[in-house]
């Protein structure tokens, strides 16, 4: 019986050698590469995420977390894991809106979202509609995910998702928006289906409105 | 002289976009007054955040505020077309924030600058972003003199703001910032640099505590000037302690007179 909740908490102390040792004990037990990544790395990524939520943990925590679960995955999982072994929580196309070259935030919620199974296409900054509605085809995305810290750079998510609207591909994603002026009223007033102040309630949202 | 910018008239500030759209004159008349006894040098004056709403706000704002202080107003917004109708309307020689290296945003802004009497807030922000390191900032900023000497702002008019990243997703930006500062003053003598403080907590708690003790840290490098609340007692007791420990506050004068008028606390 491997220890996950072992391997859980120290991802969550953030502790990259003893994180390593112990998940290359597990391996050594002949733990499957999946399980680990799946009860231990991303059950424990689940938490920092609700700890972050909570203001339980901070930014550089949760970056230390991060680094320690890359760390696993590829010095030790990835060559391990076959393709479709683990199946992807849901595609997400991630990007700050056009005008707009803000990207500490939205990096932060791409990151979270991948250590949390998502499939994530980043696509970066200063991105025009056009672009959104290229990627969300060609990746056939289930969540699109906008962030605008600037007043003056918020309609152009309005005109992002009309865009998707127009390209007949609003049925098939969710719209998730976030950034500092950014707000649930605001998500409503334009027609995104949710707004997340933090990275880890994108988290929470992500999954909620996967099951939507 | 260290110059404090009153940040607090932003209708992006629930209490300030209520006032406005409630018409509150009251309201905007307290806390314009409160921030000039408070020591404010100017009033930010940002009236963004009500989409379609801005050239009237800033023109209903102006005017209240101008009544009601005698200090200068700085004009924050990123369109000329409403920059041209606030500049008209002040008494004082204001202050504009802001230009950058933005394409879109420069050439809006320049053709607006040229041959006005007031000072700049000039971004270190290109079309590539924010700037990387040390040497992006610098480049950066002599490129924004450069440009601003040829249509005829002074130096002693321009603002540099190297902007200020979080440390919490990088533990060298606190560093990066503070050597920003000090190089931009030192390679581009006659030149302020000014900044916003709170970019630098985003992401930990307790952020006052880091911005002001950022705040002192930045003017020993040479900061001359900051986009704050002056409302904020703690903060501007920092700012005060620190003029007085660099030696810009003879015999303890301002310091004392501070203290006793209860507005130094720690």
């Amino acid at each position: 019986m491997a220890d996950f909740q072992n391997i859980i908490d120290t991802l969550i102390e953030g502790d990259q050698e003893k994180l390593l040792s112990l998940a290359q004990s597990a391996l050594d037990e002949g733990i499957s590469a999946k399980e680990i990544l799946e009860k231990g790395l991303m059950a424990g990524m689940d938490i920092v995420g609700e700890k972050m939520e909570a203001e339980d943990m901070f930014i550089p925590e949760v970056l230390m977390c991060a680094r320690a679960m890359t760390a696993v995955i590829n010095n030790l999982l990835k060559p391990l894991l076959a393709a479709g072994d683990v199946s992807a929580a849901g595609k997400v196309i991630i990007g700050t809106v056009k005008g707009d070259l803000h990207d500490i935030g939205k990096n932060l919620v791409a990151m979270m979202l991948e250590s949390a199974g998502f499939e994530v296409y980043n696509l970066g900054a200063d991105i025009l509609p056009d672009k959104y509605v290229e990627e969300i085809k060609d990746k056939n995305a289930d969540i699109l995910c906008m962030s605008a810290l600037l007043t003056t750079t918020m309609p152009m998510m309005k005109v992002t998702i009309d865009a998707v609207s127009e390209a007949g591909l609003r049925d098939q994603v969710k719209v998730m928006i976030g950034g500092a002026p950014v707000s649930q009223d605001f998500a409503e007033q334009i027609g995104a289906d949710g707004y997340a102040s933090d990275a880890g309630s994108a988290i929470r949202l992500a999954k909620e409105i996967m099951k939507r | 002289m260290f110059i404090v910018v009153g940040e607090r008239i932003n209708t992006s500030r629930k209490k300030v976009q209520e006032a406005v759209a409630n018409k509150d004159i009251q309201y905007i008349k307290d806390d314009v007054t409160r921030q000039q006894a408070a020591g404010a040098h100017y009033i930010d004056v940002n009236a963004g955040a009500r989409i379609g709403h801005e050239k009237e706000d800033m023109e209903w704002l102006l005017k209240i505020i101008q009544e009601t202080v005698t200090i200068p107003l700085c004009l924050d917004s990123p369109d000329p077309e409403i920059l041209e109708m606030a500049y008209g309307m002040v008494k004082d020689r204001p202050m504009i924030n802001s230009i950058s290296l933005e394409k879109e945003r420069y050439e809006a802004m320049a053709p607006f600058l040229k041959g006005k009497d007031c000072n700049v807030v000039a971004l270190c922000m290109d079309d590539t972003g924010m700037p990387k390191n040390f040497e992006d900032v610098i480049e950066r900023a002599k490129r924004l003199v450069k440009g601003l000497e040829d249509i005829a702002i002074d130096r002693e008019s321009i603002f540099i703001d190297p902007l200020i990243q979080p440390i919490s997703v990088d533990t060298s930006k606190g560093i990066m910032a503070i050597d920003s500062v000090s190089g931009i003053m030192k390679e581009l003598p006659g030149v302020h640099t000014i900044c916003g403080l709170s970019n630098i907590s985003y992401g930990l708690p307790q952020r006052k505590i880091i911005n002001r003790t950022f705040l002192s840290l930045l003017m020993y490098a040479g900061l001359d000037a900051a986009i704050i609340d002056p409302l904020d007692d703690k903060i501007m007791a920092a700012l005060k302690t620190t003029e007085m420990l660099m030696g810009n506050d003879d015999y303890c004068v301002k310091y004392l007179k501070g203290v006793r008028a209860g507005q130094i606390v720690f």
